[in-house]
């Protein structure tokens, strides 16, 4: 076990505890920047969708994992910022612009939303969000001339310094555009979270009351962790759009909503590093559905394509299992795992034992 | 003058069906302050079971009999639920519970469309297609035992919780748990009864549906809408989840009717954003402050 010696107050919140953290990031960094040259147009399509959803469940993560706000309506922060980076785009403005534009609008109308939503809490919050999403969702059909209504919207493409950043014309250069937002987008948030509003986040989430004791304005940090929330997604909808292409309001369906609370869910609530692993599961799970289901196929003439919501349903059935035996996600278990090696003889399973604990109402708030 | 009145029976009778499954989300609500994202999948596996058993086709038991067979076969349903998954919940934050429900009402959903398939099916009543005519106004039959069952319904439930032991043990049990616990309330018996009795409720909700109009595996997303009664009326009140569905219900049939395009299907979500902004709790809530 390598313990660390905190000998001042700056190494208690740095970024990465061991200065091998920082090599193994360096590290991880570069072979992902390479990752174009290594694989294939079809892996690395995909691997620009599980960052895209990284994104997205960042976003998401601010507001459940970090503040305890649980949203189910974070696929119209998706819509908006698809939608308005389109339409932004059509209107002639360059897309690092529009792009930006995109994720601000998207965060001010989270903080709009928020307004009337942080007096809420817990359940009320999630059906609330969960109304703001059916609303966005008929609002992007009345609306017509921008967005296309039913018919849908083209994303147009990239361009930057005359270089094209096309998902179809040049993926390489779209997927390094997505890796440095998200990387950009990592680090802002890692760095956000060590800083006195990250922590009033937590301390929000953990007791409303104790962090309103402590001097917390508690409204405006979760209005602010609402909009931080809707506009790193709205950013994550923003490059969605360029990914899909072409798209219109069916893309961001309820279940967008319920995929996003299951990657941060899965990957473990309130932690960074939850995000990714989420997003990792959520897109290599269809593609093992697949690949099950060709291989049952050919070999055992088992037929599962005529089975409509097998997929959502086997979905459903890993996040049972995993809101029953681990709470904590992919992340709270490679916790565990490294904590067993380290400690390999002396291990012991109470560590990790949850503490008891027993309602109380929530009508006195 | 004719249409108006029209329109405010059928959707009163709408209404009460939101009303019923808002009832069961206020159930859970009341016992364990959990809500229960898969109530509107639930009543559609009651109307499905109430089909199996009642309908011609299939086991073809009298309309009688069918009914509380379908409710004991869903009792058994919600009370089985409880005690294999949500009892495991125990001690987890709250949306945990939402989580795992709306993830439940995916796999219902599932199996239903496996068992029974996606095309709609009719459940055979002895009320449908029955009408009586007053005034020149027609109330289906169907609209007319909807509204009685519902407000029979609703009493009870209203003086279970008022009256009797469970009623009150479910209640002290939602407020504080350990305290229940001390005072030697049975939490997780109470906590799987009350999930089998909103099945019950559910498999009502479910048969009233299916008595207007066909059921197929989807109706279970109504389940979303009768959520917006619940929150309207205050999730923790019974006679409120009744309000709420039918303010939804009424006001959607107008809405249907005079307002433009897509503003039907946004009212029942943007009365509930308005109550919410106005009243955090809903119409009947019971939130008060905590100080430090």
């Amino acid at each position: 076990m390598r313990v660390v010696f905190k000998t001042s107050y700056d190494s208690d919140i740095d970024l990465h505890e061991h200065g091998r953290d920082r090599v193994l990031m360096g590290l991880l960094l570069l072979a992902m920047a390479a990752l174009p040259f290594l694989v294939g147009d079809y892996y690395l399509s995909e691997v620009t969708n599980t960052l895209i959803w990284a994104l997205a469940g960042m976003g998401l993560m601010i507001a459940v994992g970090h503040t305890g706000q649980v949203s189910l309506g974070h696929a119209a922060f998706l819509a908006i910022g698809a939608y308005s980076d389109a339409a932004l785009m059509n209107a002639g403005l360059p897309f690092a612009i529009s792009f930006l534009l995109a994720g601000l609008l998207t965060g001010l109308f989270g903080a709009l939303i928020a307004v009337p939503a942080v007096r809420m809490s817990g359940i009320y919050l999630a059906i609330a969000t969960l109304a703001m999403f059916v609303i966005v969702e008929e609002l992007v059909i009345l609306f017509e001339p921008l967005t296309g209504g039913i018919g849908g919207i083209l994303a147009p493409s990239i361009e930057i310094l005359g270089i094209s950043f096309d998902r179809y014309a040049a993926l390489s250069n779209f997927y390094w555009l997505v890796l440095g937002v998200v990387a950009l987008v990592t680090w802002g948030y890692a760095n956000l979270m060590r800083s006195p509003t990250g922590r009033s986040f937590l301390a929000v989430r953990d007791s409303e009351v104790s962090a309103r004791a402590l001097g917390i304005n508690v409204t405006q940090t979760k209005s602010l962790a609402f909009g931080l929330s809707a506009g790193v997604t709205g950013l994550a909808g923003a490059l969605l759009g360029h990914y899909i292409g072409f798209f219109n309001y069916e893309l961001f369906s309820i279940f967008i909503s319920i995929n996003l609370l299951l990657v941060v869910t899965i990957g473990g609530l309130g932690s960074i590093q939850g995000a990714f692993l989420g997003a990792i599961l959520i897109s290599a799970v269809p593609q093992l559905i697949a690949i099950l289901r060709d291989g049952l196929n050919e070999n055992l003439g088992i037929n599962l394509a005529g089975i409509p919501g097998l997929d959502t349903m086997l979905f459903s059935l890993i996040l049972i299992g995993f809101i029953i035996y681990e709470p904590t996600g992919i992340y709270g278990r490679s916790l565990k795992i490294k904590y067993w090696f380290e400690v390999f003889p002396l291990a012991r399973r109470d560590v990790f034992r949850r503490q008891k604990s027993y309602l109380k109402t929530e009508r006195m708030k | 003058m004719t249409e108006i009145l029209q329109l405010l029976i059928g959707g009163v009778a709408s209404g009460c069906v939101y009303g019923l499954v808002a009832l069961g989300f206020v159930l859970i609500y009341k016992a364990s302050e959990g809500v229960n994202f898969a109530q509107g999948d639930m009543m559609m596996l009651g109307a499905f079971v109430a089909l199996t058993l009642g309908n011609s086709g299939q086991l073809g038991l009298p309309f009688v009999v069918a009914v509380p067979m379908a409710m004991i076969i869903m009792f058994m349903l919600g009370w089985g639920v409880e005690r294999i998954v949500v009892r495991r919940l125990f001690g987890q934050p709250q949306f945990a519970l939402v989580i795992l429900t709306i993830a439940l009402g995916f796999v219902f959903r599932f199996v239903a469309g496996l068992i029974w398939g996606y095309t709609p099916l009719v459940l055979e009543t002895p009320f449908a297609g029955k009408n009586l005519s007053a005034g020149g106004v027609v109330v289906g039959l169907a609209d007319l035992t909807a509204i009685v069952v519902t407000i029979i319904l609703t009493l009870l439930l209203w003086a279970f919780f008022a009256f009797t032991r469970y009623g009150l043990a479910a209640q002290a049990a939602s407020q504080n748990q350990m305290a229940a616990y001390i005072v030697g309330v049975p939490v997780m018996r109470v906590n799987s009864m009350i999930w089998g009795l909103s099945g019950a409720v559910a498999t009502v909700a479910g048969i009233l549906y299916a008595t207007r109009g066909a059921i197929d595996p989807n109706i279970g997303l109504l389940g979303i809408k009768a959520f917006a009664a619940a929150v309207i009326g205050g999730l923790g009140s019974l006679p409120g989840a009744l309000l709420g569905g039918l303010i939804i219900g009424v006001v959607e049939a107008y809405a249907g009717r005079y307002a433009p395009g897509e503003f039907a299907q946004m009212s029942p979500y943007m009365i509930m954003l308005i109550v919410l902004v106005a009243r955090p709790g809903g119409l009947f809530g019971q939130i008060q402050m905590k100080k430090v």
